[in-house]
């Protein structure tokens, strides 16, 4: 057991799936020599040498292409798209070709490639190193969408996907990668896709998110308990497909339900959720559902005033639980 | 002169704190704006901090080697004028207001605003929501007040003036062409057993889905043959009967009477069972049914059904019943709420067997479904056994076909 | 004795006869579907005809055994050449459950076959370069000798996947044949709209690449061209572009008139260059085709057809709730 950063996490989960699997190879820009521009391959490229850490022009679709290509003959290929935000050029191959692959063949050809992007703000990464993709890809079955919220998460989780038989879109939280840390075991592990996870219990308020926003709701949640106000936090960890079973489950827990994005609002990933509650806990709730979202503008502004205007935190998130909890 | 701040930078896009690998300056140094102060280490990068101010410096927070969070003081300055300082954006930002309304203890606006959580708990309980004092915002009944209500077994939080409060009976007016009927003999005996049932008994309810295809196509199978051989019909309901009265055997629970300081569980099973005739209900009892095969139940339901149509039922007929099974699919009814036969614990609704598709391992079959729906006395049953005892119904009934059932 | 131009290729009587055959087939059961399509019994077709002798020469020139390929939506030449039957062929074009490219899901033209080792292909064109490229790459990390050959339209190498797939492949130096089977036209926009270079084979020199243009309607230089480059491949040199000028016979689907845009006399002048008809000159000069063994090929193709056509007509549908299925591994 060591203290691990959420990066450092990506790290060891890529290198002990590699030393285990020969055809587990990482393809992307800058991952090689330089380690990757967060350094999440660092020390792979020297450890597993140029074919199996490799070095890709830069071209999005051609590193979701060959990928693709690799895996449909027998690779597990562990693609790197630099940041979230560039994943666009690739669109096409991951909806039209890699979701559909298996479903296409009827069964003959599968993809088991593994996507990663860092995404989400705060960082000063303006319009283009701050967004939230997962929505875009979120209504496309045949892929899952895995976004984890801890460092333990992030080894049994990239781990289960790259083992995983389908495309996998793997979303790191940018800001989570050195402020989060925690004891990862060094044994082999891994979670399984699809499952969501209670993270704390409660029965004043249901919190339902994902990714960094679960960290910001846990200490909403500790600074709350002092007021007698208990939340129940339930990290979604896949957000496609979605746990339907574990997010009926705990919003009947409270009949208050919080739901939190740092993506936009209309039409996210919570919005999903809130549909999934309508539909089978109308006669538990005690409230109306809150959504608690980034503002419905394109995209994070750089200056720092607008930036942490449109990103939500640990005030908001307090705000809206009591807010529920005294309704 | 006037001390100002320089805090550690954010030196990279994910980084969150830095390490200071060498102080370039001491305390009392001279530095000008831009000048380098120390030299920082991130995951991502190495470089030279430069000092924000021109002055002197008066403090370092820490030492080498020190690992400090974006945003932290690293040293304090001491510069000669006050620099023209940009505005920050706390300065720009004002707090917002916050979202929370004051508590007004007087406000009670939302008092009778029920959630359907709410609604559904005082349903299920019997509870006049009324006598409930709300813990929401504007004095809204929450759904933990009723909750909390219900643990302590209705006696808290009552409101005094909501109880003593009368609420006078209504009167209605007939109007023209209206007919008025008098309440009385077999109607009011009725009408008076029920509300006694309905106003004493807290009831709960829970259904489940049966599939009965295989106990149909038996019971189709046998039906001409049966008739022919013993003179009256083989019905479901003698299958129903058989298949409750096995379960009770198992969950005898469910054959109970509250009685006030103590619940009495009955040894003999005594099913009631419902004959409707014009205005009247009759609620004969198969006694001992636990002791009949389902010929013989069949019989009783024929013999009594009959007497009941005919008027020559005994008093004795309709004595010492223990759990109320009531055919309402006769009606063609899918779905009801029964009020217990009082004094007893529990009463079972059989609806309509109706053909409905059914997935079965992923594919679609058209099976013959049947809902049964239970009424029970919270007070002796909670959703556990009864829950159980439901199961059970609905695997005895189901594994219910020609290879397995015998009528006699 | 002089040797004739296919047995300067090495290649024997025989195997230009079954190059032959392979190309008549896959021009009679194109036709068979055009027929079918009028008669309302399938509803979409998009045709090979007029490219059968660049299909069938690449085909011939690659291992079929061990080699990949990546069609695009014209290429009955090449999965017929890669081991498809016909039967196979004519269950896809009544999306029948039984149909191996995808049990009734996709369209005609979406090929797909694991144990032939033909790359399952969408409707988006050109995505499925740079999935060529990462089979050709996933080879090579095993230490496999073997070729990945992609196919395309000329329409599709403007397209971004076509740019970075060759780069990538460049770059790398990957075993990769990409052939751009040139017809002249994407759907109804002919050449001179589409690129501004002389010929698709002038890029590959963007790429660090040979580039060879041939002539799409001699099965035989297509095969010499993809032959050579399946040895630089495998002798490590790494891609090749290649492409081959045909001509597009049909308006570009069963949804298209072509008369819109194309003047009768060009499609007339088309129909002289038909491999279909200076292939079968050919190798009537050179004795191997005999009005016998010609006509005798014509019936048993005849024959396969019919016989492919009625079963493919009777066999079931996949069951409706079918489409519930694999959408992940189950």
């Amino acid at each position: 057991m060591a203290v691990m950063t959420y990066i450092e996490a990506v790290t060891l989960a890529l290198k002990e799936e590699m030393l285990r699997d020969k055809d587990v190879f990482i393809l992307g820009e800058d991952v090689g020599h330089k380690g990757g521009v967060f350094r999440a391959t660092d020390g792979l490229f020297k450890e597993f040498g140029e074919q199996r850490v490799m070095d890709s022009p830069l071209s999005e679709s051609a590193i979701a292409g060959v990928g693709i290509g690799a895996a449909m003959y027998g690779k597990r290929p562990v693609a790197e798209m630099q940041f979230a935000d560039f994943i666009m050029p690739a669109v096409n191959q991951i909806i039209s070709e890699a979701a559909k692959i298996r479903y296409r063949s009827n069964n003959d050809w599968q993809c088991p490639i593994t996507i990663r992007a860092p995404y989400g703000g705060g960082v000063h990464g303006a319009l283009y190193h701050s967004q939230s993709v997962e929505a875009i890809f979120a209504n496309q079955p045949g892929l899952k969408i895995v976004m984890p919220s801890s460092p333990y998460d992030v080894k049994g989780l990239l781990k289960a996907s790259i083992r995983d038989n389908d495309p996998v879109l793997f979303f790191e939280h940018k800001r989570a990668y050195r402020l989060l840390k925690e004891d990862v075991p060094e044994e082999d592990y891994v979670i399984p896709i699809g499952e969501a996870a209670i993270k704390r219990e409660g029965d004043d308020v249901t919190v339902i998110t994902y990714g960094l926003c679960v960290h910001m709701a846990l200490q909403a949640a500790e600074t709350l308990e002092k007021e007698g106000i208990q939340a129940h936090v339930l990290d979604l960890r896949t957000v496609y497909p979605l746990d339907q079973e574990a997010i009926i489950e705990a919003a009947k827990k409270t009949g208050k339900v919080l739901l939190i994005t740092e993506d936009n609002k209309e039409g996210s990933i919570i919005s999903e959720v809130a549909a999934i509650i309508g539909e089978h806990c109308l006669f538990d709730l005690d409230a109306p559902i809150q959504r608690l979202a980034g503002p419905d503008v394109p995209s994070m502004p750089y200056a720092q005033p607008m930036e942490k205007f449109f990103l939500i935190n640990e005030d908001d998130v307090e705000r809206a639980i009591r807010d529920l909890a005294e309704y | 002169m006037a001390v100002e701040n320089i805090t550690m930078p954010q030196l990279g896009e994910s980084v969150t704190e830095g390490t200071i690998n060498s102080w370039l300056v001491k305390v009392g140094d001279h530095v000008e704006k831009y000048e380098p102060i120390a030299d920082i280490m991130t995951d991502k990068v190495t470089a030279e901090v430069p000092s924000s101010f021109s002055g002197t410096i008066s403090e370092l927070l820490a030492e080498e080697g020190d690992t400090i969070a974006v945003g932290d003081v690293m040293c304090k300055i001491e510069v000669e004028q006050m620099e023209q300082v940009e505005a920050t954006d706390d300065e720009i930002n004002e707090e917002p207001p916050l979202l929370t309304t004051n508590r007004n203890d007087d406000d009670t606006s939302m008092k009778k605003r029920y959630s359907p959580a709410v609604l559904r708990l005082a349903q299920e309980h019997a509870i006049d929501l009324t006598i409930i004092s709300g813990s929401g915002r504007g004095g809204r009944i929450t759904r933990k007040d009723v909750e909390r209500f219900i643990e302590r077994g209705h006696t808290g939080e009552v409101n005094q003036e909501a109880v003593t409060e009368q609420t006078p009976s209504p009167v209605y007016e007939r109007m023209a062409h209206d007919i008025e009927i008098p309440v009385k003999g077999v109607r009011k005996v009725i009408a008076d057993h029920i509300v006694k049932s309905k106003t004493e008994i807290p009831h709960a309810w829970m259904t489940v889905e049966v599939d009965v295809t295989n106990l149909v196509n038996y019971r189709n199978k046998i039906k001409q043959s049966f008739k022919k051989n013993e003179g009256f019909n083989i019905s479901y309901f003698s299958f129903f009967i058989n298949a409750v009265t096995q379960a009770l055997k198992e969950y005898p629970q469910l054959n109970s009477t509250w009685a006030g300081d103590k619940i009495i569980q009955r040894k003999d099973i005594n099913i009631s069972i419902a004959v409707a005739k014009e205005e009247e209900l009759f609620v004969p009892v198969i006694k001992q049914a636990d002791e009949k095969n389902i010929k013989a139940i069949a019989r009783s339901v024929n013999d009594l059904a009959t007497r009941a149509r005919t008027g020559q039922l005994t008093n004795e007929d309709m004595q010492d019943g223990t759990f109320t099974v009531n055919n309402t699919g006769t009606f063609g009814s899918i779905s009801s709420m029964g009020i217990i036969n009082h004094p007893q614990g529990a009463i079972l609704q059989v609806e309509s067997i109706v053909k409905r598709p059914v997935v079965i391992n992923n594919m679609i079959a058209i099976r013959d479904m049947v809902n049964l729906s239970l009424s029970l006395d919270h007070r002796i049953l909670d959703g556990l056994v009864c829950g159980r005892f439901m199961a059970r119904v609905k695997e005895i009934l189901e594994q219910t076909s020609e290879e397995t059932a015998n009528v006699y | 004795m002089t040797k004739n131009r296919h047995q300067a290729l090495g290649l024997t009587d025989e195997d230009v006869f079954e190059m032959y055959r392979l190309m008549l087939l896959s021009r009679k059961i194109d036709e068979r579907m055009w027929l079918l399509n009028r008669a309302g019994k399938i509803p979409f077709v998009v045709s090979c005809q007029g490219q059968e002798a660049a299909q069938v020469g690449a085909a011939y020139a690659l291992n079929k055994e061990i080699d990949y390929v990546a069609p695009y939506y014209r290429d009955m030449g090449i999965v017929l050449g890669f081991g498809m039957t016909v039967k196979e062929v004519m269950l896809q074009a009544f999306a029948k459950a039984e149909d191996p490219n995808s049990g009734g899901r996709q369209m005609p033209g979406h090929f797909g076959q694991k144990k032939n080792r033909i790359l399952t292909g969408s409707s988006p064109v050109t995505t499925q370069v740079p999935h060529a490229v990462g089979v050709a790459l996933a080879a090579e990390m095993d230490d496999e000798k073997i070729v990945s050959f992609v196919s395309l339209g000329e329409g599709s190498s403007n397209q971004g996947d076509f740019h970075e797939g060759l780069n990538f492949a460049g770059v790398h130096k990957l075993p990769v044949i990409t052939m751009v089977q040139n017809n002249g036209y994407a759907i109804s926009v002919p050449l001179d709209k589409q690129i501004a270079c002389e010929s698709v084979a002038d890029r590959a020199i963007g790429y660090g690449m040979p580039g060879y243009t041939v002539d799409g309607n001699d099965p035989l230089a297509v095969y010499e061209v993809v032959k050579q480059a399946r040895d630089y491949a495998i002798s490590g040199k790494g891609p090749t572009l290649i492409e081959a000028n045909t001509v597009r016979l049909t308006a570009h689907s069963s949804d298209d008139d072509d008369r819109l845009y194309r003047e009768k006399d060009e499609l007339e002048a088309m129909k002289k260059q038909d491999p279909m008809v200076t292939f079968v000159k050919y190798l009537r000069d050179e004795n191997i085709l005999t009005e016998e063994n010609e006509a005798k090929l014509h019936e048993e193709i005849d024959k396969l057809i019919n016989e492919a056509t009625d079963y493919a007509e009777e066999a079931p549908f996949a069951k409706p709730e079918h489409a519930l299925k694999h959408v992940y591994e189950e």
